[in-house]
C-alpha cells in the first residue's frame, strides 16, 4: 500500500504564501486599481470643494478614511472569483490542511500587497489636505490597525458571494454596515491628533476590534467558502 | 477472509435543483480497483464525484472510508484523495512547474526535479518556464494530470481526464492509472472514451432507470 506523506503545515503556508504573491505580481492592475482610485478621489476633494485650508483641514481625515476604505472595498470582489472558476479553490478545500489557515495566507499577501503602499500612500495625500503634522503618525498606525480589519471583513463577504453570478451591489451593502465603526474610531482618531488631543482610546478600540476579526474572521471565510463551493 | 473495501457508498442518493438525479445508488471499491461512471449528460456523474469528495452534500446515504463513516473535509480522508475535477486549478499567470509544485506541496510533496521530470513525461518539457496563459486547453489540462505521476494517493478521483487530449496522451494515461491499480490503489473516473484496454475495469452506469423506460 502507498505511504502517505502529507507535507508540514507550514510548508503548505509558504507555498501559498508563494503563489499569492506571485500572481498578484504577475497581475499589477489588481494592486494598481485600488491605489488609483485612493489617490483620485482624495485629489478630487481639493478641486470639487475648495482648495483652502479652512475647509479641507476639517474634513481631511474622514476624506482619507473613506477613500482607504472603498479603496479596500473594490479590490475585494475579486478576492476568490478567479479561485473559484479555475477550480483552485476546491482544491484548496481538498488539501489536509486546514482551510482556515489556507485562506489566511491568500487574505495576509492581499493585504500586505494592497493595504501598505495605500498606507504609505495616505500622508502625502493626508499633507495636500492641510493634515497637521502631528496627526500623520496617527493616520499611518489607524489605517494599520484598521485596513486589515476592513480586508478580513470584506474577505467573508466576498467569500459568502463568490459563487452569485453576479454580486452587484450585494457585497458592499452585506460589508459596509460592518465597516462603519472601523470608519468612526479610525477617523476620530486622525482628528484628535490633528488638535493634539490623545488618540490612545480610539486607536485601542481599533486594536481591540482587529483582534477581534484576526481571531473570528479566519472561521467566518473558511466556512463561507465551503458553503459557496459546496452546492 | 474478506477485505474491508476502501470506499462503501450505501444508498446515496443525489438531488440537484429539485430533479433526483439518482437514489439507493450503492458500491464498493476495493483496493487494487478502477470504476468508470457512465452515463448520459446530466446524469449526475460529475455529481458523483463531488460528493464523495467532499465537495457536494447529498440528500441521504452514506459513505464509509475503510470501513469508517466519512464526513466531508476529514484530514485523514483528504491525504489519501487525489481529486481532478472539471476545471483543472491551473493558474494561467503561473509557469506549469509553478502550478504543478504547488499541487505538490499542498499534499505529499515533491522536489523541483521530480516536478519537471512529471511534466516532461506529460510532454509538457518544453513549455517548462512558459505561463500557462500561452499554452492551449489540452496542454493546461495536461499540467493538472501531471500529478497523477507524483502522486503517492490511495483514491484518485478523475472527472473527464481525457478531455482535450489527444490519443497518444490518453495511452499513457491509462497505462499511469493501470499501473497505480497494480499498486493497489483505485481510482474512479468519469470517460466517455471507451476505456477497453484497462484491466479489470468496472463500470457504474447512472441514469440508467431512465433509458430503460421507453417514452412512458
Amino acid at each position: 500500500m502507498h505511504k502517505t506523506n502529507t507535507t508540514s503545515l507550514a510548508q503548505a503556508v509558504g507555498v501559498c504564501i508563494r503563489r499569492e504573491f506571485l500572481l498578484l505580481v504577475r497581475r499589477p492592475s489588481d494592486l494598481l486599481n485600488p491605489l488609483l482610485f485612493f489617490a483620485l478621489v482624495s485629489l478630487l476633494f481639493p478641486l470639487g470643494i475648495s482648495p483652502t485650508e479652512a475647509i479641507l483641514q476639517p474634513v481631511a481625515s474622514g476624506v482619507v478614511w473613506v477613500a482607504a476604505l472603498l479603496a479596500t472595498l473594490l479590490s475585494l470582489d475579486s478576492l476568490f472569483r478567479q479561485d473559484l472558476l479555475d477550480g483552485s479553490l476546491e482544491q484548496l478545500l481538498l488539501t489536509p490542511h486546514p482551510l482556515s489557515v489556507l485562506v489566511m495566507a491568500k487574505v495576509g499577501v492581499h493585504w500586505l500587497m494592497t493595504a501598505i503602499p495605500l498606507i504609505l500612500m495616505a500622508p502625502v495625500l493626508g499633507a495636500m489636505l492641510y493634515l497637521p503634522t502631528q496627526a500623520q503618525g496617527v493616520l499611518m498606525l489607524a489605517l494599520l490597525l484598521g485596513t486589515p480589519v476592513l480586508i478580513l471583513v470584506g474577505a467573508i463577504g466576498a467569500a459568502l458571494t463568490v459563487s452569485l453570478r453576479k454580486t452587484g451591489v450585494l457585497l458592499t451593502l452585506m460589508v459596509l454596515p460592518l465597516y462603519i465603526p472601523v470608519l468612526i474610531f479610525g477617523t476620530s482618531a486622525v482628528h484628535a491628533a490633528a488638535q493634539d488631543l490623545p488618540a490612545d482610546g480610539q486607536l485601542a478600540f481599533l486594536g481591540a476590534i482587529l483582534s477581534l476579526t484576526l481571531v473570528l474572521a479566519p472561521l467566518g471565510i473558511s466556512a463561507a467558502l465551503k458553503v459557496s463551493v459546496r452546492q | 477472509m474478506p477485505n474491508t473495501p476502501l470506499l462503501s457508498v450505501r444508498q446515496l442518493s443525489c438531488e440537484r435543483e429539485d430533479r433526483l438525479l439518482f437514489t439507493h445508488l450503492a458500491f464498493d471499491l476495493q483496493a487494487g480497483d478502477i470504476l468508470q461512471i457512465k452515463g448520459p449528460n446530466g446524469s449526475g456523474k460529475t455529481s458523483l464525484l463531488r460528493i464523495l469528495a467532499g465537495l457536494l452534500p447529498y440528500a441521504e446515504g452514506e459513505l464509509y472510508w475503510q470501513g469508517e463513516a466519512l464526513h466531508p473535509g476529514e484530514p485523514s480522508f483528504l491525504s489519501q484523495l487525489l481529486f481532478i475535477g472539471h476545471a483543472p486549478g491551473i493558474k494561467a499567470e503561473l509557469t506549469p512547474i509553478e502550478n504543478l509544485l504547488w499541487y505538490q506541496d499542498m499534499h505529499q510533496g515533491a522536489d523541483q526535479h521530480a516536478v519537471i521530470q512529471a511534466l516532461t513525461r506529460i510532454g509538457l518539457g518544453q513549455f517548462l518556464d512558459v505561463p500557462a496563459y500561452s499554452l492551449s486547453a489540452g496542454q493546461q489540462r495536461r499540467i493538472a494530470l501531471a500529478r497523477i505521476y507524483l502522486s503517492a494517493h490511495t483514491l484518485w478521483i478523475l472527472d473527464e481526464p481525457f478531455t482535450a487530449i489527444d490519443v497518444q496522451g490518453v495511452a499513457d494515461l491509462e497505462q499511469c492509472i493501470q499501473a497505480h491499480a497494480a499498486q493497489g490503489g483505485s481510482v474512479i473516473l468519469t470517460s466517455h472514451h471507451a476505456l477497453d484496454t484497462l484491466a479489470g475495469l468496472k463500470v457504474l452506469t447512472l441514469g440508467q432507470a431512465m433509458e430503460e423506460v421507453p417514452h412512458a
